[in-house]
């Protein structure tokens, strides 16, 4: 076990909470609406290789919610500071739903820190004609349950999604997703236009039963990078980091060995 | 105290089962089930309604907003004021809406209550509200922005109104080269303000310190909620160094009379029930988006929304304090009760509720206006009576 540590980062006058575990090329996670803050087994098995940094968002979780975070460029402007902060280079950024626009949204502004991208069913990109469900209509439980492919894996993140003692955080995070997705909901009319600056090395993992942000959105990321590596997995939702590890991980790893590194 | 008939315009022949299909009226109802020619006829003979309630002597009536809902048809309340303005002579006429943070151009809102209080030469009251929660999932607007939208919107409004044009405005969500509105409010400095709400503590605040001395309105809440909000608006004022007076506090109650008590109830109940069962019924993520609330507010709410979805009975809404039915005698004993406790020197009756025809809102607004009002016109709430005589 390679195990982690957690500290604190105090950046632009907030304190964001930081795992960090393993060592090697430096891989920062950047975690998605539910919050962040649980190091994960897909996180202990990338550590074994990488050295991974999974920051809780501003807003999110154990961290600060700054006056400042009044929207999505916020936040990546908030971490390509953290990362110039960190000094680190040669980044390979890992980033799932919001997260993955977080990390969509930071390759578009400033790519210079990063060797590779990892978009994990992403939000960020609005495809025309492709609904998507409005999760701000759905209650804690129902969202929890729908993450998920596997029914008893949602019968079980439903049983955690209605423990009050998760409340607080709970809708600290809620808070902070409406914050800076309620409108345009879940994309950036900029990312749409100037993604197609990111010439990285890029892996789009999308669940094929996503019934989150549908894999059609998936479309919209090829369009503008074509170079994207597209890996679509089958019997999967939103999360296939947690619903299948075991061929994300071993994906992730495939790619970044093949990307370079 | 002074009353203010108020009116809320549900679409009354939403079907009795739709709750079978739908979980709510509002927002995802299909509008296929707005019929325009039954709507026609509706808004008409509220607009006549509302109209008998300025020749019965009601010192005010009162219109609202909401949007996409069976609810309430007035999501432009200023074109049904509009509609009244001519019409009505003597009443005041309150809009009890304008949801300020929806708007991209809050200056809209100014010249709009500028006309009216011109037209109507000062009858104009000027609600400003945040919106319920679901406005803002009808109109994208973000929640977490309301409060500091809300009162960014207030201040280029009451300034526009009040500050010699043209001058700048510079705010984060509003931000203008020329403020000049023409015309300006013929009451000077400004129309009066009421600012509607379910109680929230930011908003009692707000409205209550010196420099506004807001009239506040408790819509539509439990009584024990009514007590502690007034009680609140009151410990407010005092914080900010003066007495609140009871015409700053106005109660927004269903209300019924009939000859008897017997009579009031078997009329009313099947339009109450319809009211809070069926016009009311809404998920708690539509009522409380995340950010409509702060942080410490919103688990309170939740907490006391909790029984949202239940079926609720009239005597159930008798004993809270939410509807007040029964003879001419038993109305006026309650509305006293209530005004000695809650101090408010302001009532909005809504005299017409849910499915409640015609024939039976205009007897009910006769009987409140002939044998209700005139006993209570003169009354104070306990407190300022004994002030008064000393």
């Amino acid at each position: 076990m390679a195990g982690h540590t957690e500290t604190k980062h105090t950046l632009h006058g907030c304190s964001i909470h930081i795992m960090r575990g393993g060592s090697g090329a430096p891989l920062v996670y950047l975690h998605g609406s539910g919050g962040g803050g649980l190091w994960l087994p897909w996180m202990e098995d990338l550590a074994r290789q990488f050295r991974v940094i999974v920051p809780e968002h501003p807003g999110f979780g154990r961290s600060d919610t700054p006056e400042w975070l009044d929207g999505i460029h916020d936040v990546a402007l908030f971490y390509l500071e953290f990362l110039a902060a960190e000094n680190l280079t040669g980044v390979h950024l890992v980033g799932g739903s919001l997260g993955g626009w977080i990390a969509a949204e930071i390759a578009m502004l400033d790519a210079s820190r990063l060797k590779t991208l990892t978009l994990i069913g992403p939000a960020g990109i609005h495809v025309p004609g492709v609904r998507k469900p409005d999760l701000f209509l759905w209650s804690a439980e129902v969202l929890a349950r729908r993450l998920f492919h596997d029914k008893a894996m949602g019968d079980e993140a439903a049983k955690r999604a209605v423990d009050p003692a998760g409340d607080d955080v709970r809708m600290k995070n809620i808070y902070t997703v409406a914050r800076l997705a309620w409108h345009p909901r879940f994309y950036d009319p900029l990312l749409m236009k100037w993604l197609n600056r990111v010439k990285l090395p890029t892996l789009i993992v999308w669940g094929r039963e996503d019934r989150v942000l549908p894999v059609a959105l998936a479309q919209g990321f090829v369009e503008r990078l074509p170079q994207a590596e597209i890996e679509i997995v089958p019997d999967c939702g939103h999360l296939p980091q947690l619903e299948k590890k075991d061929i994300f991980v071993e994906r992730v790893r495939r790619f970044i060995a093949g990307s370079g590194r | 105290m002074k009353f203010f008939f108020f009116h809320l315009m549900p679409y009354a022949h939403l079907d009795p089962d739709y709750d079978k299909t739908y979980a709510t009226d509002w927002l995802l109802y299909p509008n296929s089930n707005y019929d325009p020619l039954k709507g026609a006829e509706l808004y008409n003979r509220y607009l006549d309604e509302i109209e008998y309630a300025d020749t019965l002597g009601f010192d005010g009536v009162c219109v609202n907003e909401h949007h996409q809902t069976a609810y309430g048809l007035m999501p432009t309340p200023g074109v049904l004021a509009g509609a009244l303005s001519r019409r009505t002579k003597t009443a005041k006429i309150a809009v009890l809406g304008r949801a300020l943070p929806l708007l991209n151009n809050p200056l809209t809102v100014a010249e709009e209550y500028a006309i009216l209080d011109n037209i109507t030469r000062g009858r104009l009251i000027a609600g400003f509200v945040r919106g319920i929660g679901v406005e803002y999932h009808a109109s994208g607007v973000n929640p977490t922005e309301s409060h500091d939208r809300f009162h960014e919107a207030h201040d280029l409004i009451l300034r526009a109104w009040i500050q010699p044009g043209p001058f700048p405005f510079e705010g984060k969500y509003y931000h203008f080269d020329y403020v000049n509105i023409w015309p300006r409010p013929y009451q000077q400095p400004h129309p009066p303000v009421w600012i509607p709400s379910q109680g929230s503590s930011e908003t009692i605040r707000w409205a209550s310190t010196k420099e506004r001395r807001y009239v506040y309105l408790q819509t539509f809440s439990p009584v024990t909620a009514l007590f502690r909000y007034m009680d609140m608006y009151r410990e407010e004022a005092r914080k900010s160094g003066y007495e609140a007076s009871p015409d700053q506090l106005g109660w927004s109650i269903t209300t019924y009379v009939a000859k008897t008590d017997e009579q009031a109830l078997k009329e009313a109940k099947p339009h109450i029930e319809f009211f809070v069962n069926k016009f009311l019924r809404m998920p708690m993520e539509m009522l409380l988006p995340p950010g409509y609330l702060s942080l410490s507010s919103m688990k309170g709410v939740a907490a006391a929304k909790a029984g949202l979805g239940r079926q609720r009975t009239m005597d159930e809404l008798i004993e809270q304090g939410q509807f007040i039915c029964g003879s001419p005698e038993t109305v006026r004993r309650r509305l006293g009760e209530y005004q000695d406790r809650a101090g408010f020197n302001l009532v909005l009756p809504n005299l017409h509720f849910g499915t409640l025809p015609g024939d039976l809102t205009r007897r009910n607004t006769e009987l409140f206006a002939r044998e209700v009002m005139p006993a209570l016109r003169d009354r104070l709430p306990a407190g300022a009576r004994e002030k008064a005589r000393a």
